[in-house]
Order: C-alpha cells, then structure tokens, then sequence
C-alpha cells in the first residue's frame, strides 16, 4: 500500500481528493488503478502525468518500482525549452 | 531577366558568375557559388552573420548585389585559414569557446578580422562597438570578447 | 535496464577537463552545414503565403493562377495536407498551424504554399493566390483575452479544470492550482504582506539561424527530410503522421543548428515541404525569412500575474500566494501551468497556492523558450520577495537564505525535494566580491533566484570500437551548444582511453533508435547516462574477448585505465591488454566490439541559480545598462566547464534582453509590428558587459557523475534581478517586463506626480 498525492487540478477529477491510498507496487499499476477507481483521470494520463518519488521526477519509467512508506506525488508531465 | 556576366576575385582566385541584376552578393556566393560559409540570419543587414570583406571594407553581402562584386576582391570565411594553418583568430574562437550553435561565428570571424586589420590592439569597448553589428544569441558575447582580445595578442606578437 | 544511474563519486581524467570540440574546426572555417547549407539536385524553391489578418475565416482559395505561372511545380492549401490525426487534439492543432484550416488564428498563419524553380518565381506565385477572408474581431492582450467579452477564437472550449463545467465557451481552456497548507490562515498571521502584480511582454527565442529544411518525397513513398531540429527523431514522428506515412519510410538527419531555445521542438515548415515536394515529385528547399520567424513561429508568452507574500517580524514567510495568466497563442498549451509550478519552488513554505490559467490570444502558437514559463513567474515572485525583504528592513540575501528550500523541504509544486542547491547558490552570492563592488550615483544593484526542473527522457546511443581502438559515438540528442565535446569526454572517462580517440556525431533516424526532443537541459544529462551505460556494455565485451585471449574465467577481468587487467597471484605473468590491442585482435575474437545503449534517462536533478546584476539608469533617458553581472548555478557536475559557463552566460544575455528590450508589438489591427532585429532588438556585444560566472555542484543522485541539466535554469533569474537592480537605482519598483525607456520614464514621472 502506497499514499498517493495528487495536485491540485488533477484531484478535482479523482473525487476532489488530493490523497490515495492505493496497493501499487510500480507507476504502472498505480495509474492503472486510479484509473478504474476515478475514470475522469483517463485522458490526463494519455497527456501524460509525471511521478515523483521522494523526489525524484519520474515521466516516463513506468516500471519504477514504488518503494513502501515512499513519498510519492504526481503532476503534469511538462516539456521543456 | 538578363543575367550579368561579372568578374571577381574570391580569397584570391578569379571567379566569373551570371547573376540576375537584383540578386545579392550573399545569394551568388552560396547558391551559386556553394560558397555556404556566409549565413542568412535576416536578409536585412540586422545581424552579420554574412558579413564579407569587399575591396578592405566589412559589408553585409545581403546589402551587397552580385553585379556589384564586379572587379573587387572579396573576402570570405572560406579563404580565412591558410591551408590547413586555421588564422590566429579562428584558432583562439576554439579555445576560448566562443561559439555555442556557430551560426554566427563566419560572420564574427570577418568582422573581427577586420576590426583587428584597422586597430591591432582594441580596447574591450573598442572590441565590444567594432562587433556590434553582428549577433550572438548563444554566448552572452563574453567569451568572443576574449577570444578577440588573446588573438589581437598572438597577431602583434606574429 | 540492467544499468544503475546512481551517483558514484568517482574521480576523474576526463570529465570536467576543457577539450577543443570536436565540431569546431567545422564551424570556425564555414564548413559546418546548417538548414539552409544543403541542397539537392533539381530541388525547388518553398515558399509560403500567411494571413495578413489576426483573426479571419478563409472563405475560399483560389489557386489557378498560381498554379499556371511558368515554373511553378506545386501548389498547396489545407486541403493537401488532409486531416489525419485521429482525434488527436494536439496533433490537430499542429496541423493546423502548419496550414490554417478554416481560420487564420494570427498575423502570419500559414494559408498556402508553393514551390517554384526558382525563389523570384515562387514569390510572384505567392502574389497570384486569391484568399477571401472575412475578417474577425481579435485580441492579442492576455488579460483582455480572458475577459469574457472578448471575441472568442475557438467556440469549443470551455475552461478546464474548473469545479463544474462552464456554461459558455472562453477563451481560458485551463485553469490548474497548486500549493499545500493554509494561506488564509498563514496571512493572518503575518505582520507584512506585499501584493502586487506584474506584466511581462511576449518575446521571441531569437535564434539567428532562421527554420530551414529540405523535404525529398519519392514516388515509391519513401522520404528524406534535411532539417534544422532540437528533435529529428519528434519531427520524424509528427511529419509521418501528419503526412500519413510510416515512420520508418521518412529518414529525417538533423543538420547543425543554429540555436533553438525551445523553438525547434515543433514543425512548422516540415509538414508543408514534404507535402509541396509530394505533389511537385522533386525535392524542395524551404528557408524562413526573419520577419516569417517572429510573425509565425516562436515565441513565448506574455503574462499578467499577481502575487502576494507575507511574512512575520522574524522574516519567516508565512504564506505566498500567485495567480498566473499566460497566453498560449490561438491553441491550448500548458504554459500557465508551469509557471504555477515553477513560482514559489525556491522556497520553504508552509502555506503556499498558485493557480494558473492558460489564455488563448491571437498571437503565434507559444512555443518553449529555455526553461518555459519560469522566467516570468520568477520576475513577478522575486520582485514581490525583494519588497518584502525591504520592508522588513532585512538584506535581500539574508531573507532568501532564511527561507530557502533545502533539503527535506516540500516544494511549492508538491514533493519534497532531495539534495538541492538553492542554498549554497545563496551563499555564495552572499560572500562574492561582486556584492562589495561599489556603486555610483544613478546605479543599483539587485539579485534574484530561479528554479527549474531538467528532464530526462527517451535516449539511444551506439558506441563503436574501430579496428584500430578509436570509438565512434553515435548518439541521438542534437548537439544545441557543445554536447559532443561534452559525450566524447564522457566516453572517454569510462573506457579509460585520450578524448582525441573518441569522435562522436548526431545520428540520423534511420541509424539510430527513437531519442525525444532536445529539451529541458536533457541534452548532456540524457546522453551521457545512455553514453555511459553503452560504453559499460562495450566494457564488458572487451573483458570477455580479453578473457577468452588468456584463457580465464571473465570474472578475473578487470577494466582499468583503458586496459583489461587479469586480477589476482596466479596471472601475475599476464601483462594488462590494451582496448587498442583488444580492437586491433577482434575479428579473431568474435567480430565487431560495440556497445549500445537504449533507456529512460529518467531522474533529472532540479537546479537552482543565483544571480546579481548592477545597472546604471540614465534618469534622463530612462535607458538602462548592464554594468556587472555574476551567475553562481548548480550544475550538478560540469561535464566540460567552459560550455557550462557559456550556458549560463547566454542565458543571462537572453534574459538581460527580454527584462530591457525585446517585446512583440501589435498594431490596433492586431499585426505584429516589429518582425525583424531591427525593431525586435536583442543585446549586441556593446550592449553587454562580461559575464562573471560560478559553477557549483552538487550532485544529482540520479546520475553516476552527479550531472543535473544546466542549459535553462540561467534565464530564470535575470528578469527579476535586473528588475530590482533597477528598482534600487530609482527608488521605484518596476512591474512591467521589458523596462523600455518609456517605461522606466513613465514611471519615474508617476512617482513625481503620486
Ligand atoms: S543576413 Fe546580412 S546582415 Fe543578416
Ligand atoms: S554561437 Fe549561436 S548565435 Fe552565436
């Protein structure tokens, strides 16, 4: 089990609530299951969502693992200059 | 359009060409020429980067016709280095990194060839106004001004 | 990926040593060729017609007599360039802008294309093509645009990310929040707040080379695209959708750039080539000219932001507060968002909240522009923090440090963060003799701090071993300012051999698996990890040949200093092999010795500037100069410390540019004014003074150097430190970005009259 922290836009489509506790063991099964638990969040995951893990910016490994107790928070997948 | 049958020296060899009246000195010496050292940054004379030398003059080759090379010496980027022993100027632009992408760097080659032709030891401000005219968006121009100040240093020392 | 990127804290012989590069001879002698340097046998001239109008429906397009001008091959419209993305909103939006469909969106919008013999030609054609417009009311001013008055430029959105779906369409496609704590409760407890808000104009990345490329389509559908890129591989992908092609079919070589910034990371031009060399059935060449650079592609946006900080008598900040509004062009974009991320991420904050709103304007479509988005936000946050340092009556320096993020802290954009520099950058501007340095009448000094994020990304790499132990690296991230110099060194670290025995090239798409765009400062980070992993499976392929030379397990072969090393007593008569003798026996060892390389580089490390300017402001004129600049920036590791300086000195050049000059202007009718270098004025050498620079490093945990991105972070700061430099010259507080001369005045003179 892992909490999850989501930002502020993105709660807003996962029942207005920012954190999740969620049995996830990598960035796959997490989006996954968030994505059968709230729907909403389907589109925002194909835009792409970034996943930090104690702080660490992770955008596209989706195998990385996600370590129990881990602070774990997602945002916007961003592109740069 | 007729074309103009013109007669010119380029970094010391004789070249002959047909350009049509309007067309600038900077299109003949790369589409017609291959001569691609010169770049286009604006068309307009805004930034230098095709900056050539004309009989001793520093001109913008896209201010410049063809027609108008008629019987002059031009100078490129091209002729700068004596076979393979690159000028002291290009040589200290290695070193001192003072070129990112490079667009720029023909043109700042020129220009600073012949500001250093005109005044052999520049003060950093006579170095910073005899560059104006050319633009760098990649290096803040710091390490051009150095470059420009250690070749002027070599070239007396020559 | 069998491979650990973690930081190992090594030492080195190679990295961080300062190497000719290994492109520079090209680019001293003019042989280097860029977009506009190649060409092709019997290829035409590409040139395109764009609306003179911000806001029109195309009614129709009339072709014909374009088409029977003696030398035209090809004309086009939309109608060539036929929809084929799928429901996919952001490459629809791209085609859009590459050929306007049913609107012209701005001044500048692309609505046909010819192909022609020659350029004289293929001007008159663009003259011949009729476009029946119905002109529309427009509006380029982001907060006008997001006033719900404004004409609107796409009936179909309705704001995103609100509690309930609006009930009428806008011109705000997203609004999106971050923050954590209570800002109510944090501004009740503070004894000094500063709210203000802030304006920056809309600039361009400014590149002096302009978009070139040379599109060859051939009958049998199979293409070659020639192209000035931050990301062939991107540009491959795009161009073969947006043309329904295969990938693979369309082998795109990126040529040298000449600058990018971020405005080479999407098509514009590329679409419509191919699709004009299609049609024609020969290659075509399509060169920008400068004023279709500013008109149609570029640039950033403009913003309008509001800020608000407080603090207690101590000088701890008790809570922060922005609302961003940054336009994106005529298409949605994340632009907002980013600089609501990016706004406070300096800071420790307890109760933080920022929310931004993405506003369509008829401007060109906003493109990245290094470290997109943070320059303004940092402008408006850093100017507020210096104000409320005043009023405190604590050093702008101290106050920072006392609030700095470290460590531990949770960022204002959500996680915590690792091991950071915003601290030691602090300090050291704290103790640099540029803050002792004395200032004269007329002049100020200010500082400020930026953030930005560095990415990773999609990396491929492939090293090769000559016969002869000379290395060959191809990799797939463009080199944008030095990379090459900087990967080769890295090659060399780990093999353990000279840096004059590696020579590494760009790659074009066919030789090379899928690399991502350019972007974010991931240049040298990406590419060194994919070159450090294929030159560690190059290793292990040397161990095992020279293990299968000497006839003992592999396990007792060690690589050191570029040789392989049988370890232990019983080989003590095996003298080490070296990866020229290695190379030079391989064709009777097992064939070819290589390593490759494909990953995720993901784990870049955030980094954190500095930087201090002075400024002399002439009262009279109200003109400003630069006269001292310092940038102290984290680099993580510096991979080769001379183009790490001139990252940060360029970016601070860019950044001086955009806080004194450069801006789009728009006209009433809403056409941009000042499309060429001479109106767009960006800093020439005379405008500049050098620029003082401190490379810290602290490494990225995620890298095995330590290495975090530096080529953005350095055009953060410099919009707000030379906003306050001007501030303290003055005495009054600069809240519109550029500071012009007439701003500066009018200021000054609504200071003597309030
Ligand atoms: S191209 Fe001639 S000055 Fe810019
Ligand atoms: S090095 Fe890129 S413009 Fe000067």
């Amino acid at each position: 089990m892992v909490e999850v922290t989501l930002w502020g836009s993105l709660s807003a489509v996962a029942g207005g609530k920012a954190r999740h506790e969620i049995e996830a063991k990598d960035i796959r099964e997490l989006f996954r299951k968030l994505a059968e638990q709230y729907p909403g969040i389907e589109p925002w995951i194909d835009r792409g969502i970034a996943v930090a893990i104690d702080g660490t910016i992770y955008r596209d490994t989706w195998s990385k693992e996600l370590p129990e107790g881990a602070e774990i928070f997602l945002l916007p997948r961003l592109a740069g200059g | 359009m007729a074309g103009v049958a013109v007669s010119t020296t380029i970094n010391g060899d004789a070249v002959e060409y047909l350009c049509q009246p309007d067309e600038t000195l900077l299109e003949v010496l790369r589409d017609r020429l291959g001569l691609t050292g010169a770049k286009e940054g604006c068309g307009t004379g805004d930034c230098g980067a095709c900056s050539v030398i004309v009989d001793g003059r520093l001109v913008c080759s896209c201010l410049v016709l063809g027609a108008e090379a008629e019987g002059r010496k031009v100078e490129t980027i091209e002729g700068m280095a004596h076979g393979d022993q690159l000028h002291p100027l290009q040589q200290k632009f290695l070193e001192h990194a003072a070129l990112q992408c490079g667009i720029c760097t023909p043109g700042f080659l020129i220009a600073a060839k012949d500001l250093l032709a005109k005044n052999p030891s520049p003060t950093e401000e006579e170095i910073r106004f005899g560059l104006a005219g050319n633009l760098c968006r990649c290096t803040g121009y710091d390490k051009i001004v150095r470059a420009v100040q250690d070749a002027a240093e070599v070239m007396k020392g020559a | 990926m069998n491979f650990d990127p973690r930081f190992s804290g090594r030492q080195f012989a190679s990295v961080g040593t300062r190497p000719i590069r290994p492109d520079g001879v090209d680019k001293v002698t003019g042989r280097a060729r860029y977009g506009a340097d190649f060409n092709m046998a019997g290829q035409l001239v590409g040139r395109i017609l764009r609306s003179p109008h911000a806001h029109a429906v195309i009614k129709s397009i009339d072709t014909s007599k374009a088409e029977k001008l003696a030398g035209v091959k090809a004309v086009i419209t939309a109608k060539d360039l036929p929809d084929l993305t799928d429901g996919d909103a952001a490459m629809y939006d791209i085609l859009d802008n590459c050929m306007a469909r049913k609107k012209a969106l701005y001044d500048g919008h692309a609505v046909a294309a010819v192909a022609a013999i020659d350029a004289r030609i293929a001007r008159q054609a663009l003259k011949l093509i009729e476009v029946e417009y119905e002109v529309l009311p427009h509006v380029t001013d982001v907060d006008e645009a997001a006033h719900h008055h404004a004409p609107l430029i796409n009936d179909q959105v309705f704001t995103e990310g609100l509690e309930e779906k609006p009930a009428k369409p806008s011109n705000v496609t997203k609004r999106t929040q971050f923050g954590h704590g209570d800002v109510h409760a944090g501004f009740a407890k503070a004894d000094f707040i500063v709210e203000r808000s802030f304006k920056t104009e809309q600039t361009h990345q400014g590149y002096i080379e302009p978009h070139a490329c040379v599109a060859s389509v051939n009958p049998d559908g199979t293409a070659d695209l020639w192209v000035c890129t931050q990301g062939h591989f991107v540009y491959r992908q795009h161009c073969a959708q947006l043309l329904g092609m295969e990938a693979s079919k369309l082998r795109v070589t990126s040529s040298e750039i000449g600058g990018g910034f971020g405005g080479k990371t999407h098509v514009w031009a590329e679409p419509v080539a191919l699709a004009l060399s299609r049609k024609a059935g020969r290659p075509v060449k399509l060169v920008m000219t400068r004023d279709e650079v500013f008109r149609a592609s570029g640039p950033t946006s403009a913003t309008s932001i509001d800020v608000k900080i407080g603090a207690s008598k101590d000088g701890t900040i008790t809570a922060a507060e922005a609302t961003l509004r940054y336009s994106c062009g005529p298409y949605a974009g994340s632009w907002a968002e980013i600089g609501a991320m990016t706004a406070f991420a300096c800071y420790k904050l307890e109760n933080v909240k920022t929310v931004g709103y993405e506003v369509l304007v008829n401007r060109p479509k906003t493109a990245a522009y290094r470290a997109p988005s943070a320059p303004m936000a940092a402008f408006a946050v850093e100017s507020a923090v210096d104000e409320l340092a005043h009023e405190l009556g604590m050093d702008a320096v101290d106050f920072r440090i006392k609030n700095a993020a470290q460590e531990g802290t949770r960022a204002s954009y959500g996680p915590v963060y690792g091991p950071i520099g915003i601290g030691p950058t602090l300090e050291a501007v704290k103790h640099h003799p540029h803050m002792k340095a004395p200032l004269k009448a007329n002049q100020g000094r200010g500082m400020a701090c930026g953030f930005w994020f560095n990415f990773g990304g999609q990396t491929c790499t492939d090293l090769n071993i000559g016969m002869d132990g000379s290395v060959s690296l191809a990799v797939g991230t463009v080199d944008v300012g030095g990379s090459r110099a900087s990967l080769s060194l890295v090659a060399a670290e780990e093999l353990g051999i000279d840096y004059s025995h590696v020579k590494a090239i760009v790659a074009d798409t066919s030789s090379l698996g899928y690399n991502d765009m350019t972007d974010g400062s991931r240049g040298t980070f990406s590419s060194s990890m994919a070159t450090i992993s294929a030159a560690r499976n190059a290793i292990k392929i040397l161990r095992e040949r020279a293990a299968q030379t000497w006839d003992i397990p592999v396990e007792d072969v060690h690589w050191e200093k570029g040789h392989a090393i049988a370890k232990g007593e019983k080989y003590g008569n095996l003298s080490p092999l070296s990866l020229k003798e290695i190379a030079a026996a391989s064709g009777k060892t097992g064939g070819p010795i290589a390593g490759h390389s494909e990953l995720v580089a993901d784990g870049a490390g955030v980094s954190f500037a500095t930087h201090i300017c002075d400024v002399e402001v002439d009262p009279e004129t109200g003109s400003t100069r630069v006269i001292r600049y310092t940038v102290v920036q984290d680099a993580g590791k510096a991979v080769h410390p001379t183009y790490v300086e001139g990252q940060y000195q360029g970016g601070a050049a860019q950044g001086i540019g955009w806080a004194l000059n450069e801006e789009y202007i728009y006209g009433k009718d809403g056409r941009l004014q000042n499309a060429g270098f001479l109106d767009y004025r960006i800093p020439v050498c005379s405008d500049l003074p050098m620029i003082d620079t401190q490379i810290l490093e602290i490494p990225n945990p995620n890298h095995p150097y330590g290495v975090r991105g530096v080529g953005e972070t350095s055009i953060v700061p410099p919009l707000a430190a030379i906003a306050n430099a001007v501030s303290n010259a003055v005495g009054v507080r600069m809240t519109h970005i550029p500071m012009s001369p007439p701003r500066i005045l009018a200021a000054l003179d609504a200071e003597r009259e309030g």
